[in-house]
C-alpha cells in the first residue's frame, strides 16, 4: 500500500518539472501528470507557471485541468480511495458497496474524512472485471472486495500498518 | 535440482494476492530446503482459478488454483513442484483445461506463458518473426497482406484496418504517426490490458510494422491513468527494445526508423473515441472533433495518423509472421480472426476467451461462463460496454458476429460481456447509462451534453411512477435525438442500453413505478 508523501508547495521543485516537459510536444498532460505526482495535486500557483512556460493563458490550462477526472486543484487526504462504479462491478454489488462505504467514512464522493486520512473517489472501471467489487489505493487494485474487506481494507489504511507485499 | 514454477503477476492475479503469495511461496521453499525458481509470468486470465501457479515439467505445465496463503503448506506437503501430484487444487496439464484448450489463442497465445519482460521468452515463441518479414518488404505490400486478412478494427467500430492504413500510405506529408488507443475505457473489458500487461512487445511489434507499412517514424500509446501496472510495463518494455535496436533509428540493422512513447489519460472515458483522444494527446480537453478531415487525413498535431486499438495492433505480427490467410482462415462472413471476448460481471468462470467469429453468446456465456457465478438465474447480458446494448435471453442465440449483432441493434464492441442476474433492476440500468453519459460526455455537441442530463431525470420521474406512459414516450423521443443528432458514439450510442432496458424488459420500469406509487399510497 502506497502512502503519498505529503510535499508541500514549493515553486522551484515545479518550475524544474515544468523545464523537464515543456518541450515536448503536446506536453501539458505529461506535465500536469507529473506535478500532481509530486504534489498530490495540482497547486494553484503552478498554473501560472505552466502558462508562461507553454505560452497560454490561465485559463487555457485551467480549462484542461478541469476537463480530466484525474486532475486534482485540491490537496487529497493521506490516502485515495477509489471505488468503481461501472457495471461489471455493479453486476457484483458495487452499489452496496458505494452505499456502505459512504456512511462508513462519512463522506461522499470528492469528499474527504475529518481526520484528512481518506480521500473517496468514483472511477469507472480498472479493469478487473471478472473479480469485481473492484478498488484501488494509490497504485494498488483490490479484488472482490464486499462489506468485510472494505473494512479490513479501511484498518489497515487507518492504522498506517504497511502490508507485506 | 531446481524446480521451475510460475505465479501470475497481472493486475488481476496481484489483486487476488499473488505477489504476497510469491513472497510465502518462496519462504517456505527456503524453510523447507527444496530449490525452487520462481517466475512471473503474465496471466492465462483464467480468473477463477487465479492466483494460478503453474508446475513446469517435461509433460507440460501444471496447474493449482486457485491458491490461498492457508494451501501453500498443502501443496509442499505434497510437493506440489512435480506436477502430476494428488491435491484438491491440482488442475492437471494447463493447456489441457478445457476453457483454454476450446478456445482459439493467437493473439493470446503467450499471455501467461512467458514472462511479459523477457525479450528472450518472446523471440523464443515467434515474436519479431513478423517484424523481419516486414522489413523485408515495401509499405504497399505491407498494407496488402493486412487487407488481405481481413482484420477490422477491435475497438468497437470494426473499421478495415487495411483501408485505413491505405489511407495513411495515401496521404503524403513529412510527418505521420501512429497511435495505439489503449484507452481501454469499456466496463467489462481487460483485453487490452492483458496484451500491454502480459505481453507488451507484441504491442511494440504491431506498432512499428504499422510504422513501417503507412511511412510514421513517430507512434504514441494512449493509455488510460487507471492501468498503472500496464504503464509501468510497457515503459519498461519499451526501454528494453530501444535497448535492443528494434525501437529507434535503423531498426535491426535497416535503415528504417520508428520511436515510441507512452502517454498517459487522465480519467476521461470519452479520449477512447479517437478524435478526442488525439487532441488529448495534443494537450488539449478532449473535445470530439467533427469528421471529416478522417485523422487518417489530419490527424495528430494536424498530419495523417493511424489510430488503432490495442488488439488490431496486437494481430499485426501475427498476421506478418503467419500471412494473412492462416489469419483470414479463422471467423465467419466479413468477420475473420479471432476476437478476445472477456467474460465479466457476475459469471462463475469469467476471464478472457479468444475465439474464432461464429459461436452464439449463450455458448460463451454457459458453455465457457458456466453461468452466473451466485447461481441465480441470468437476467441480461450488456455486450460491448457501457454503451451497447442489453441482451435478454431471446437473443442470446446470435451468433457473436459484428453484423449478426448489428441485426439485433446490439454491438459487439471491445469484445466484453457483462452478466446480470436476476435480482438486477434494469430501470436502474438505464439510469445508469444515462448518468455515465452526464459525468463523461465532453460536452461539445447539445444532444449529448443536455440530453444524458434530462434522460436521468425522465428515468427518475418514470421510476418514480410520475406519468408514466408519457414519461415513457417521451424517453423514447429524447433517445432518438441522441441517436440522430450527436456528434460522436458518445451520445450517438448511450440510448443502446437505454432503449433496449426498455423494450425488452419494460417490466422493470412499470414495476418500479408501481412499488414507488403504492409505497407513497400506504
Amino acid at each position: 500500500m502506497t502512502t503519498p508523501r505529503v510535499v508541500t508547495w514549493d515553486p522551484a521543485i515545479a518550475q524544474t518539472i515544468i523545464e523537464e516537459f515543456k518541450s515536448k510536444p503536446g506536453a501539458l498532460l505529461p506535465l500536469l501528470h507529473a506535478i500532481q505526482e509530486r504534489f498530490s495535486y495540482i497547486p494553484e500557483e503552478a498554473v501560472g507557471l505552466i502558462a508562461t512556460a507553454l505560452k497560454q493563458t490561465r485559463a487555457e490550462i485551467h480549462g484542461v485541468i478541469s476537463f480530466y477526472h484525474h486532475f486534482r486543484t485540491k490537496q487529497p487526504g493521506r490516502h485515495v480511495v477509489e471505488l468503481c462504479r461501472a457495471e461489471a462491478c455493479q453486476a457484483l454489488g458495487a452499489r452496496r458497496l458505494e452505499a456502505y462505504a459512504k456512511s462508513m467514512l462519512g463522506v461522499d464522493y470528492h469528499q474527504t474524512t475529518p481526520d484528512n486520512n481518506i480521500t473517496l473517489e468514483p472511477v469507472y472501471c480498472l479493469g478487473n472485471c471478472s473479480c469485481g467489487p473492484s478498488v484501488r489505493v494509490g497504485d494498488e487494485i483490490y479484488a472482490d472486495v464486499d462489506t468485510q474487506r472494505f473494512d479490513e481494507l479501511v484498518d489497515n489504511l487507518k492504522t498506517d500498518r504497511l502490508e507485506v507485499q | 535440482m531446481t524446480f521451475c514454477i510460475h505465479v501470475p503477476s497481472d493486475t488481476t492475479a496481484k489483486a487476488l494476492g499473488a505477489d504476497r503469495l510469491t513472497k510465502l511461496l518462496a519462504a517456505t521453499a527456503n524453510e523447507r530446503k527444496v530449490d525452487l525458481s520462481i517466475k512471473r509470468n503474465g496471466t492465462r486470465a483464467l480468473y477463477w482459478l487465479e492466483p494460478l501457479i503453474e508446475v513446469e515439467t517435461k509433460q507440460g505445465r501444471f496447474g493449482f488454483g486457485p491458491v490461498k496463503e492457508a494451501d501453500i503448506d498443502s501443496l509442499f506437503d505434497a510437493e506440489f513442484w512435480h506436477g502430476d501430484v494428488v491435491h484438491p487444487l491440482a488442475l492437471g496439464l494447463v493447456e489441457d483445461i478445457p476453457y483454454l484448450k476450446q478456445q482459439q489463442r493467437l493473439t493470446f497465445a503467450r499471455a501467461g506463458v512467458i514472462d511479459p519482460l523477457s525479450l528472450a521468452d518472446y523471440q523464443a515463441k515467434e515474436g519479431y518473426r513478423g517484424l523481419k518479414n516486414a522489413l523485408a518488404m515495401d509499405a504497399q505490400p505491407l498494407v496488402d497482406e493486412i487487407k488481405a486478412s481481413g482484420l477490422r478494427g477491435r475497438g468497437g467500430a470494426a473499421f478495415p484496418t487495411g483501408i485505413k492504413w491505405q489511407t495513411v500510405l495515401d496521404a503524403p506529408a513529412e510527418q505521420k504517426y501512429v497511435v495505439c488507443n489503449a484507452d481501454e475505457g469499456d466496463s467489462g473489458t481487460f483485453a487490452d490490458r492483458l496484451v500491454m500487461e502480459c505481453d507488451p512487445f507484441m504491442l511494440i511489434e504491431g506498432m512499428t510494422i504499422a510504422g513501417l507499412a503507412v511511412g510514421a517514424t513517430q507512434g504514441y500509446i494512449y493509455l488510460r491513468s487507471e492501468y498503472p501496472l500496464a504503464f509501468k510495463t510497457l515503459h519498461d518494455a519499451i526501454t528494453i527494445a530501444y535497448e535492443n535496436n528494434l525501437l529507434g533509428a535503423g531498426i535491426l540493422g535497416s535503415d528504417k526508423h520508428f520511436d515510441l512513447e507512452v502517454r498517459l489519460g487522465a480519467g476521461a472515458y470519452i479520449c477512447g473515441e479517437e478524435t478526442s483522444l488525439l487532441e488529448s494527446l495534443e494537450g488539449k480537453r478532449g473535445l470530439v472533433r467533427a469528421k471529416p478531415p478522417l485523422p487518417a487525413i489530419v490527424g495528430l498535431f494536424g498530419q495523417p495518423t493511424v489510430v488503432n486499438n490495442v488488439l488490431s495492433l496486437a494481430a499485426v505480427p501475427f498476421i506478418l509472421d503467419k500471412g494473412a490467410q492462416a489469419y483470414a482462415d479463422y471467423g465467419m462472413g466479413r468477420s475473420l480472426g479471432t476476437l478476445p471476448f472477456q467474460l465479466a460481471g457476475n459469471v462463475k468462470q469469467g476471464g478472457l476467451v479468444e475465439l474464432a467469429f461464429g459461436p452464439t453468446l449463450r455458448e460463451l456465456m454457459f458453455d465457457f461462463g458456466g453461468g452466473t457465478r451466485n447461481g441465480r438465474p441470468l437476467k441480461a447480458v450488456q455486450v460491448g460496454g457501457p454503451l451497447g446494448a442489453y441482451l435478454p435471453e431471446s437473443q442470446w442465440d446470435t451468433p457473436l458476429d459484428y453484423e449478426a449483432f448489428a441485426k439485433e441493434g446490439a454491438v459487439l464492441g471491445h469484445g466484453g460481456v457483462v452478466m446480470f442476474d436476476d435480482s438486477v433492476d434494469m430501470s436502474e440500468q438505464a439510469r445508469f447509462s444515462m448518468e455515465f453519459c452526464v459525468a463523461e460526455s465532453c460536452g461539445k455537441c447539445t444532444p449529448c451534453r443536455i440530453g444524458s442530463t434530462r434522460g436521468v431525470e425522465v428515468i427518475d420521474r418514470i421510476r418514480s411512477g410520475e406519468n408514466v406512459d408519457d414519461n415513457m414516450t417521451l424517453l423514447s423521443d429524447l433517445c432518438e435525438t441522441m441517436v440522430d443528432g450527436s456528434l460522436c458514439a458518445m451520445g450517438g450510442m448511450t440510448p443502446f442500453p437505454v432503449q433496449s432496458a426498455m423494450k425488452h424488459f419494460k417490466d422493470d420500469f412499470i414495476k418500479r413505478a408501481a412499488s414507488t406509487t403504492n409505497a407513497e399510497e400506504i
